[in-house]
């Protein structure tokens, strides 16, 4: 931990507030047509139908806004389900929810021909809600309850499970390929604000609910005999941070498709930084993942520019290694 | 004699295996009481059900006359504390926030930390020694240190009852006697009722004013160690043959086991005789 005093830590919020706000700005701003602070500025005050203007409004403040959304939320999802399972590598990728959202697509497309991303984004919020419910209640099974091995063992089976249907539709079908595998790749370019808005309730309601339960996330976090000791109604509170979870994790995934890694590596950047009192942490790790998915975004367009980069590809990029680190310090201790 | 805790035809069970059948038991209020056993007895099952960490099969468990099954978990959490077997606490957290997440019991929405809620955390740091490591990480204390800051946060928690599941475990022994004094100093000073599980039989008869011995899904005798503790006891609850001698220091039981073992001096080897 860094940032050991409150105040400290309150200037560390603000700071990671800046940067988020510039990386949004920035992300505006730079890109393949040239523009300048002064053009996006007056796109928004005095549009005048332009190629730059139209390339700010459409596609560039879309953008984005989904990379600072779905990046925050995902870093939320993953300090939320590190610790509701105690293991240091649980994140949406891990535990098989965005697999499930994966299949959820799939399925749609090939067996009712659903071909617009506005569709994509209610069946991959089901497909992620039904793959957690499900690692949730499969790991929940047995007299000792939910385990961290069991949700591991659970949500890799699940994540298996879901990826090999996946891989099997899609090779039984190629004709419709092109448009699933756009999705898959996990991407916030071409996506519409729409798509932004029609989640936008739901992941709002999902970082306040994950500020307003940090309390009760420092308590659990002390081990499930050691929280009912001290009170905590840990049933509900299980359910109610996997329910944070289906929002934050389905509506991300539903907007920007599977990006990997985020709610791995944040959660652990973050906590080196901020230390493991939830109340600063989620909000905390929310900016930084913000950031980040951000910063890969605009790197994603400058890479082999005028072609772009997955933004998928280069969170992985940044994640893998991060990943063998964190797995190797996990299993010493 | 008050009563704490009160089992009422308590029944626990893992599955389907009975682990506890149809206990009635009372344990003394103000008092230290210690549960002992062979291993797999049940006398940890047995305290984690006191604590409503387990739910019984049948039966209750009554705190002060009422069943903690229909109390509400945070009423609780004010009278009775448990402190689990080798908790463990989350990578970097300081033993100062360790200890204050005992005053959650006591917060809600409204009511945030309070002077009160500072003034327990500070007397608890106090009365295990840990005032001076309140900001050191947890997981870069020694054994000892790491349960005295365990031992701190469930006196935070201001309870009445304390109930701790082998806090001994894994110390060295001057670990041990450091834990069990701060215990029983706890005992002495603020009559708070202290309920746990000991391994170490001789330890037990010294600190606990009441055993309870645990054998065959039931308790087979209970009382003060003096009084109950025989060898015809030791080879009922743990299948083993003992003299039980005097402790020189404390005149309170003391089991030596039979066995195998060197001779020194013209010692007879009990064991050829039996």
């Amino acid at each position: 931990m860094i940032l050991i005093k409150n105040s400290t830590k309150l200037f560390g919020i603000i700071v990671a507030l800046l940067l988020f706000l510039v990386c949004i700005g920035m992300s505006i701003v730079f890109g393949y047509t040239n523009t300048s602070i002064h053009t996006a500025y007056e796109a928004f005050t005095q549009f005048n139908n332009s190629n730059e203007h139209l390339i700010i409004q459409n596609v560039r403040l879309p953008r984005a806004l989904i990379a600072a959304a779905v990046g925050a939320s995902l870093a939320m999802t993953g300090v939320l389900m590190q610790t509701l399972t105690k293991n240091p590598l649980a994140s949406p990728d891990i535990l098989g929810i965005n697999a499930g959202a994966g299949l959820a697509v799939v399925l749609a497309v090939t067996f009712m021909h659903t071909a617009s991303l506005q569709a994509f984004t209610w069946i991959s919020f089901l497909g992620a809600g039904f793959a957690a419910i499900a690692v949730y209640v499969i790991s929940s099974a047995g007299h000792d309850g939910l385990t961290p091995l069991k949700i591991t063992l659970a949500g890799a089976a699940m994540a298996a499970l879901f990826a090999s249907f996946t891989q099997g539709i899609l090779t039984a079908n190629e004709a419709e390929l092109e448009q699933v595998l756009f999705w898959l790749a996990g991407s916030v370019q071409g996506r519409k604000l729409e798509l932004l808005i029609a989640v936008l309730p739901y992941l709002l309601i999902g970082w306040i609910a994950a500020i307003m339960i940090a309390p009760k996330m420092n308590v659990l976090a002390m081990g499930d005999d050691v929280a009912k000791g001290l009170g905590l109604k840990l049933g509900i509170v299980k359910i109610v941070v996997v329910v944070i979870v289906i929002l934050l994790a389905g509506g991300s995934v539903a907007v920007a498709g599977p990006i990997g890694f985020i709610g791995i590596v944040i959660p652990h950047v973050a906590r080196k930084l901020i230390g493991t009192d939830h109340r600063w942490l989620i909000p905390f790790a929310g900016l930084l993942g913000g950031i980040l998915l951000l910063a890969a975004d605009i790197g994603a367009r400058y890479i082999i520019m005028p072609r772009e980069v997955p933004v998928g590809v280069i969170t992985a990029f940044i994640g893998t290694p991060s990943f063998v680190y964190i797995a190797r310090k996990g299993f010493r201790n | 004699m008050k009563e704490a805790i009160r089992t009422q035809a308590l029944t626990l069970g893992y599955g389907g295996a009975t682990i506890i059948h149809e206990l009635d038991l009372s344990i003394p209020k103000g008092e230290i009481t210690v549960f002992i056993g062979g291993n797999g007895c049940g006398k940890s099952t047995l305290l984690r059900s006191m604590a409503r960490l387990l739910k019984p099969t049948n039966g209750a468990v009554l705190l002060e006359g009422a069943a903690i099954a229909k109390l509400p978990t945070k009423e609780i959490a004010k009278k009775l504390s448990i402190l689990p077997q080798s908790p463990t606490a989350p990578e970097g957290l300081t033993v100062l926030q360790l200890v204050k997440q005992g005053r959650y019991p006591y917060q809600n929405w409204l009511k945030q930390w309070s002077e009160e809620d500072e003034e327990k955390v500070m007397n608890a740091l106090q009365a295990t020694g840990m005032s001076e490591f309140k900001d050191k990480q947890v997981d870069e204390l020694s054994g000892g240190q790491r349960q005295r800051a365990w031992i701190a946060m469930t006196l935070a928690q201001d309870t009445e009852v304390i109930l701790l599941d082998e806090p001994t475990t894994y110390l060295d022994l001057t670990h041990q006697i450091e834990i069990l004094d701060l215990l029983f100093e706890l005992n002495e000073k603020e009559q708070r009722t202290i309920i746990m599980v000991l391994h170490d039989l001789n330890l037990a008869c010294r600190y606990a004013h009441h055993i309870v011995a645990i054998r065959n899904q039931t308790v087979f005798a209970q009382g003060k160690p003096e009084q109950i503790i025989s060898p015809d006891l030791v080879k009922n609850v743990f299948d083993m043959e003992c003299q039980i001698a005097q402790d020189p220091l404390f005149g309170t039981p003391l089991c030596i086991p039979y066995g195998k073992g060197r001779r020194v001096g013209n010692k007879i080897a009990y064991v050829n005789a039996l």
